[in-house]
């Protein structure tokens, strides 16, 4: 049996590691089969974390957190947690190769997946001119007229990042103002190849099998319109991985797992959640980290008093 | 087994020609979610290698095949079966997922 099992591998998990195996718990990390690292790994330049005053790569970063949290004894297992039993004595996890583990405390790092448009075509145009990750795609998009859709601090970066692809790149956003830091909101601003299409929701997707374009509806006038792409980026926020454990946690009005004031401890003793699946607010690499060490201090606390 | 590279002039017959059906996995270097998902595939291949052929397209050495079959993001797996894609995924998923994706192909 383990004393702790950390399930997901960005930010909080691994600090929530690092702190847990210097405690000489022993962590077990199930960091994921294909994503481990989490979403950080879909970014370029970090430029707003502490310590590194030059900026790094995405992976790069969290290639460092896995090198500290492994040198202080942390297991990084490669795999998919398909099951959970919390309120069992010992915890169980289960994965999708059909190992089984047990273990005292678990530490739930899933953090969030990125949010769909929700429209009827958006999965079989994914992969033909709609996507979710620039850094992933923008490849594919050399000299072509492609949208962003959305406001955040991500749509400036995927805007950003794509202009060194594109032609032109449109920042599609529901509302006349952004959400976006001010620093990304005049970078963005400032670039030659980005316009902005304010007050705009996409309605429709266009083309088959391959985007061409999307229908829009303003959201003040509500006038429609159309619009040629070659491709279109969404990111409109993201939505907190619960899926694992919902049915056996109390979860917030906004789907998060629900904790007890600051700390990590969530409805079930033992079981601590950290990271973008209870923050609804800041999301941030260095809030998810912070968040992370608090579920290791709050695990080692119930472990050495139970 | 692991999956082996095709080109352009080998598409033909490794892929359009072949009597099973063809797993093609488009992929590129830079792309981290591809290189996670090449291992995966590769057991897959080993697997079941009576039953489907998995191969890889690299996009950057191959852009025509990208282009004609309209490949925008990658990993990008798609099953030939008799000369035409039969089924597609995109995005690197965990193997389990892939493995209930191919089952028509793998019975």
């Amino acid at each position: 049996m383990h004393d702790v099992i950390i399930i997901g591998s960005g930010p909080a998990g691994y600090t929530a590691a690092i702190y847990a195996a210097r405690a000489g718990l022993k962590p077990l990390m199930i960091a994921s089969s294909v994503e481990p690292g989490g979403e950080l790994m879909k970014t370029t330049d970090v430029e707003n974390y502490p310590g590194f005053p030059d900026g790094l790569l995405g992976p790069d970063l969290m290639a460092k957190f896995q090198e500290q949290a492994e040198r202080f004894g942390t297991e990084v297992m490669l795999q998919d947690v398909v099951e959970v039993d919390l309120k069992a004595n010992p915890k169980i996890v289960k994965c999708g190769n059909g190992d089984v583990f047990e273990a005292k405390a678990i530490i739930l790092a899933t953090g969030a997946a990125y949010r769909e448009l929700g429209l009827p075509n958006e999965k079989a145009l994914s992969g033909h001119g709609v996507s979710w990750c620039a850094t992933c795609d923008g490849f594919f998009f050399r000299e072509k007229t492609i949208a962003v859709v959305g406001g955040g601090d991500s749509a400036m970066e995927e805007a950003l990042f794509l202009t060194r692809f594109a032609s032109k790149v449109y920042v599609i956003h529901r509302r006349d103002t952004l959400k976006a830091s001010k620093i990304m909101q005049d970078r963005a601003k400032d670039n030659p190849k980005i316009e902005f299409i304010w007050n705009k929701g996409v309605e429709e997707l266009l083309g088959d099998p391959k985007l061409t374009g999307v229908k829009l509806k303003d959201t003040v006038t509500g006038e429609i319109s159309q619009m040629d792409l070659d491709g279109l980026f969404i990111a409109i926020g993201n939505d907190p991985r619960v899926w694992l454990v919902e049915n056996q946690l109390e979860l917030t009005e906004e789907k998060f797992i629900k904790v007890d004031g600051r700390s990590s401890k969530t409805t079930i003793e033992g079981v601590f959640a950290c990271g973008d699946v209870i923050d609804p607010t800041y999301r941030q690499a260095i809030t998810a980290a912070g968040s992370g060490c608090v579920a290791a201090l709050d695990a080692e606390h119930y472990i050495s008093t139970h | 087994m692991s999956a082996k590279s095709v080109t352009t002039a080998t598409f033909q017959a490794d892929v359009l020609d072949n009597p099973k059906p063809v797993m093609v996995d488009f992929w590129a270097e830079w792309c981290g979610p591809c290189r996670m998902v090449s291992p995966i595939l590769d057991e897959i291949a080993a697997e079941y290698s009576d039953k489907i052929d998995i191969v890889k397209v690299n996009v950057d050495e191959e852009p025509e095949l990208a282009m004609k079959y309209g490949v925008t993001g990658i990993p990008m797996m798609a099953v030939f079966q008799g000369g035409s894609i039969a089924k597609q995924m995109v995005g690197a998923r965990p193997k389990v997922a892939i493995v209930e994706d191919l089952a028509s192909f793998l019975a």
